[in-house]
């Protein structure tokens, strides 16, 4: 029987402020243990939580950027369970009353749209962190991270594979990115993701029984732990077994996912209003101050980039892939207006480097204005695009200007007809046997003659310039005695 | 032998110079040193830092500069926190912490000059009606030490009533500020849920407690309410609104103020005498000008099932936290993370705070959340709907503090529900966020003290103390005698 996939996710994103959701402590990451933390994120009796208004600016940004209805009452709720990392004993997150609902993401996958719904986007403080590691004697507890603000964002179940759920997060991700709401670092765990996921029979509607997959923290993992969790529900069904509701864990060492708790062992989390904070009444006036801050969105730009510059929508999806790097291409391309071929330096030699090395553009020696002159250099035949890519390299490396780098090494090409000229007839007259092959019809022999060239001008030839002289200079004449 | 009887009357001696602070305080602890063993108003005594305290206002005063609170010994139950000074909640399970910050209440007393004379007294975790509920030791009523002092603030009302403080801090979730008040024979308010901060009060049911003083009269408690209120950046409930002179207030005309008498509240259960004393004073008002109506509210019936399922279900949540991993009282031994939760919770608290524990926990759960939790909620608006009802035509509602005078010690202490009882007439004031003051009444004949309530508008304190100083001043009830 052929079945189909379900999923599901929610999504915990670290919102990018200063101090924390419900105490003046810093947000700043890797402080010594304990280090950021005060009697009310200790959870210290008589302690109470005082809302950061900012948090609430940003679920609401974030609500109207994925297209939400933002509620005129939202109100935060007590989630009850006992960890050590949890000093109260409970989150304070929200529940009946989300701050925004309904909402919409598109997403690209395989070249096919898709819209996914956005069930709810909440806020929420953090746990803390318990240490293993290091302690002979016991465990230990970090509560830096406790109280830190998290915007929980919970899809629709509209995604059918591992690759839309990823897709999904991409998407996702560059829209917390282009508001600000969130670094969305996924390294520094500022991006988590647990994933819901069933199977059903194709064509069926009712959902499966679920299990939900926790805390996958990278794109590849994701669609790792996916890719394995539908095999393993679909050879249950297929042996004729039964999916079990339960929690499971991805082992990113093993690959696989495995029982966490059963549905029998879930938390009861007793969930009620929070009685130490008032609820939230957001009108339409808080509601247009945060419209009015929404910058251009992935989807509005990658479509104006595709209109405006005549890109590629391939092109165009890559270049707008953090609101860093679209800022980069239109900087540079208003500085020389080749946008594709301004894209491809991007999209190529640009982004590999800053791979290689985990870098982001922002971070880049290079200015925008340094590539625009470096692909005018070319455009203007005063280099070779081999040569680029050497000066490119310095470039990277150095954050020199192009035509600083040509300047010192004398790279500029050379285009002069009579120096050219000298270099063709010495080649010419250095390869009788070749000029005799050539004019008895091995015409492929060009290519030899302009390699010559290029040897002996070290790459700086104008290559256009070669062949016209080379096909002049090797024309078949009468031999004039 | 000097007259620590009341704020003002210390007052004026401070500021005469017939008595320096260092004087009255030696004097307390000299009384405290007297009286204490019979009564055990106190979890922790401060002297050290009550004789600096005393220094600094003895400075101050002979600069000249003296407040209505400089000088003045007062008593903090033990749930409100003070920085360096442990802070027990009379519970086992925090009997070693030391809070590393001063509650907001004891920040703006400690500013106004006030002198810690230590912490007193009270149910664990403020969860009890007679403060023998207490981890450490039971507080005898001053009037009688056969008889309980009330509950949950015992401790603070006992210190006041003896003369051990001049007046005190207590909080109130149910009526734990006015019920003592009324068996020890003072002066308790609790201010409407905002007027006063709530960040350092260890919270029992966050919806429900507030913060207020215990004094011998109605002037002495204005004059600390003028000091407590207000609002504070570190309580989100706290509300924000300008700041009010009590004390100013008082002596306005209170002619035609119209008084109502629920009369779902003098029905069966109440004491022939307390119903006696009660009646004397709706007349004894009746003399200062105000108006008496009956009035009704009507779901009075379901006050105390409505608030022991909301006060139980967030104290469940609030008492999370103390599962020995950061501070409190940890288990030495346990095999595992559930057996030292359980292990230390079990030992660490006492049986009425591990039975309200359970009630809450109970009506929060999956599939009883609706029946209970939502149910009393939905209660609690209809009974503060009632409230509003009838503030449209009385301006302050009269009724008993409690329907008995204090009961005996061990009398109660088996039967929770009958315990329960004590708070009937306190608990839907609270639901519905209302101050309200008690006020001392009469005696019965065994010399016990009864009390009676007046209900005010939200924020309406001003308007609520001046009738009770009205009363005060025309009425001819004596206060009790305590031994010297």
């Amino acid at each position: 029987m052929p079945y189909e996939t379900v999923i599901g996710l929610e999504v915990h994103a670290q919102v990018l402020t200063q101090s924390k959701i419900f105490c003046g402590c810093s947000t700043r990451f890797g402080a010594p243990p304990n280090s950021q933390t005060c009697p009310v994120c200790l959870g210290l009796p008589g302690t109470l939580p005082v809302l950061n208004k900012k948090v609430v600016d940003a679920c609401i940004k974030l609500g109207l950027a994925t297209r939400c209805q933002i509620a005129p009452f939202a109100r935060f709720a007590r989630k009850n369970y006992f960890y050590p990392d949890l000093p109260k004993g409970y989150q304070i997150s929200m529940y009946e009353y989300p701050p925004a609902t309904g909402g919409q993401i598109e997403i690209v996958c395989n070249g096919e749209s898709k819209t996914v719904g956005i069930v709810r986007i909440h806020m929420e403080e953090d746990a803390g962190k318990n240490l293993h590691d290091g302690a002979p004697d016991g465990s230990y507890v970090d509560l830096n991270r406790a109280g830190i603000p998290l915007l929980e964002i919970v899809s629709a179940p509209d995604m059918s594979n591992a690759q839309e759920a990823v897709a999904y997060l991409k998407a996702l991700r560059e829209i917390l990115l282009y508001t600000g709401v969130s670094d969305a670092d996924m390294e520094k765990g500022n991006f988590r993701c647990d994933a819901n996921v069933s199977i059903r029979p194709r064509g069926t509607t009712a959902l499966g029984a679920r299990a939900e997959i926790k805390n996958l923290n990278s794109f590849r993992f994701i669609q790792k732990a996916l890719e394995y969790e539908i095999k393993r529900q679909t050879a249950i069904l297929e042996e004729g077994g039964r999916v079990v509701q339960e929690t499971r864990l991805f082992s990113v060492q093993r690959g696989v996912t495995s029982s966490m708790r059963s549905k029998e062992e879930a938390h009861d989390y007793r969930y009620f209003p929070e009685p130490d904070l008032m609820p939230l009444h957001i009108d339409e006036a808080w509601i247009a101050s945060i419209r009015e801050t929404l910058p251009e969105l992935p989807d509005a730009k990658r479509a104006r980039f595709i209109a405006t510059y005549q890109i590629p929508s391939y092109d165009a999806g890559v270049l707008t892939g953090t609101p860093a790097l679209a800022r980069f291409y239109e900087e540079a391309v208003a500085a020389f207006a080749r946008p594709k071929e301004i894209g491809n330096w991007i999209m190529g030699d640009f982004l590999g480097m800053l791979n290689s090395e985990g870098k982001e553009i922002d971070q880049a020696a290079i200015a925008p204005g340094q590539l625009a002159a470096l692909v005018a250099m070319i455009d203007s035949g005063q280099i070779s695009g081999k040569i680029a890519k050497t000066i490119f390299e310095q470039m990277y490396k150095t954050g020199a200007d192009p035509a600083a780098i040509v300047e010192r090494e004398g790279l500029s090409q050379v285009s002069d007809r009579s120096e050219l000229s000298e270099v063709v007839d010495a080649v010419i007259a250095a390869a009788p046997k070749e000029v005799l092959a050539y004019r008895s019809g091995k015409t492929k022999l060009m290519g030899f003659f302009v390699g010559e060239v290029m040897k002996q001008t070290g790459g700086r030839a104008h290559p256009t310039q070669v062949n016209e002289l080379l096909r002049d200079r090797l024309k078949e004449r009468p031999l004039i005695v | 032998m000097i007259n620590t009887d009341t704020i003002h009357g210390v007052h004026q001696a401070l500021k005469k110079k017939e008595v320096s602070a260092r004087e009255l305080v030696a004097s307390i602890y000299e009384r405290i040193e007297r009286l204490e063993g019979d009564i055990g108003a106190y979890i922790t005594l401060t002297p050290d830092m009550a004789f600096a305290q005393a220094d600094a206002a003895d400075r101050a005063i002979s600069s000249g500069d003296i407040g209505p609170l400089t000088g003045i010994p007062i008593a903090i139950k033990d749930n409100i926190c003070t920085r360096g000074v442990r802070t027990t909640c009379a519970s086992h399970i925090l009997s070693d912490f030391l809070p590393p910050y001063d509650a907001t209440v004891v920040s703006l007393l400690t500013q106004a000059g006030a002198i810690c004379i230590g912490k007193t007294n009270m149910d664990e975790f403020a969860m009890g009606s007679s403060t023998e509920n207490s981890s450490y030791k039971i507080t005898r009523n001053p009037v009688n030490t056969a008889y309980v002092p009330g509950g949950s603030s015992g401790g603070s009302a006992a210190s006041v009533s003896a003369g051990m403080a001049v007046a005190a801090l207590g909080s109130d979730t149910g009526g734990s500020i006015r019920q003592p008040a009324s068996y020890c024979g003072i002066v308790g308010l609790k201010p409407t849920y905002g007027r006063v901060s709530r960040y350092g009060l260890v919270a029992f049911a966050s919806s429900l407690d507030q913060i207020g003083p215990l004094c011998k009269n109605v002037t002495d408690t204005a004059t600390m309410m003028d000091i407590i209120s207000g609002h504070d950046t570190r309580d989100a409930t706290c509300a924000k609104r300008p700041p009010e002179s009590y004390t100013s207030g008082l002596g306005a005309s209170i002619n035609g103020v119209r008084v109502g008498i629920p009369k779902e509240y003098f029905i069966e259960g109440i004491e022939g005498e307390v119903s006696a004393a009660v009646n004397g004073a709706i007349q004894d008002i009746k003399k200062t000008g105000c108006v008496v109506k009956e009035v009704s509210l009507p779901h009075t019936p379901y006050t105390i099932s409505t608030y022991y399922v909301l006060a139980t279900a967030e104290a469940s949540s609030n008492l999370a936290r103390y599962d020995g991993v950061r501070y409190g009282y940890r288990v030495p031994l346990a095999n595992s993370l559930l057996e030292m939760y359980t292990k230390s919770r079990m030992i660490g608290f006492g049986p009425e705070v591990k039975r309200r524990i359970m009630l809450g926990t109970y009506v929060l759960s999956s599939g009883y959340y609706d029946a209970y939790y939502k149910k009393a909620q939905q209660m609690r608006t209809l009974i503060t709907q009632d409230f509003m009802d009838v503030f449209k035509q009385v301006d302050v509602v009269l009724t008993p503090t409690a329907p008995t005078t204090a009961f005996k010690i061990g009398e109660k202490s088996d039967n929770p529900l009958q315990m329960y009882l004590s708070d009937i007439f306190t608990i839907s004031v609270n639901l519905a966020g209302l101050p309200a003051i008690s006020i001392p009444c009469g005696m019965s004949k065994e010399g016990l003290p009864i009390g009676f309530q007046l209900i005010g508008r939200p924020f309406d304190e001003t308007h609520l103390l001046n009738i009770a100083y009205q009363y005060e001043k025309k009425t001819t009830v004596c206060s009790p005698t305590i031994k010297n």
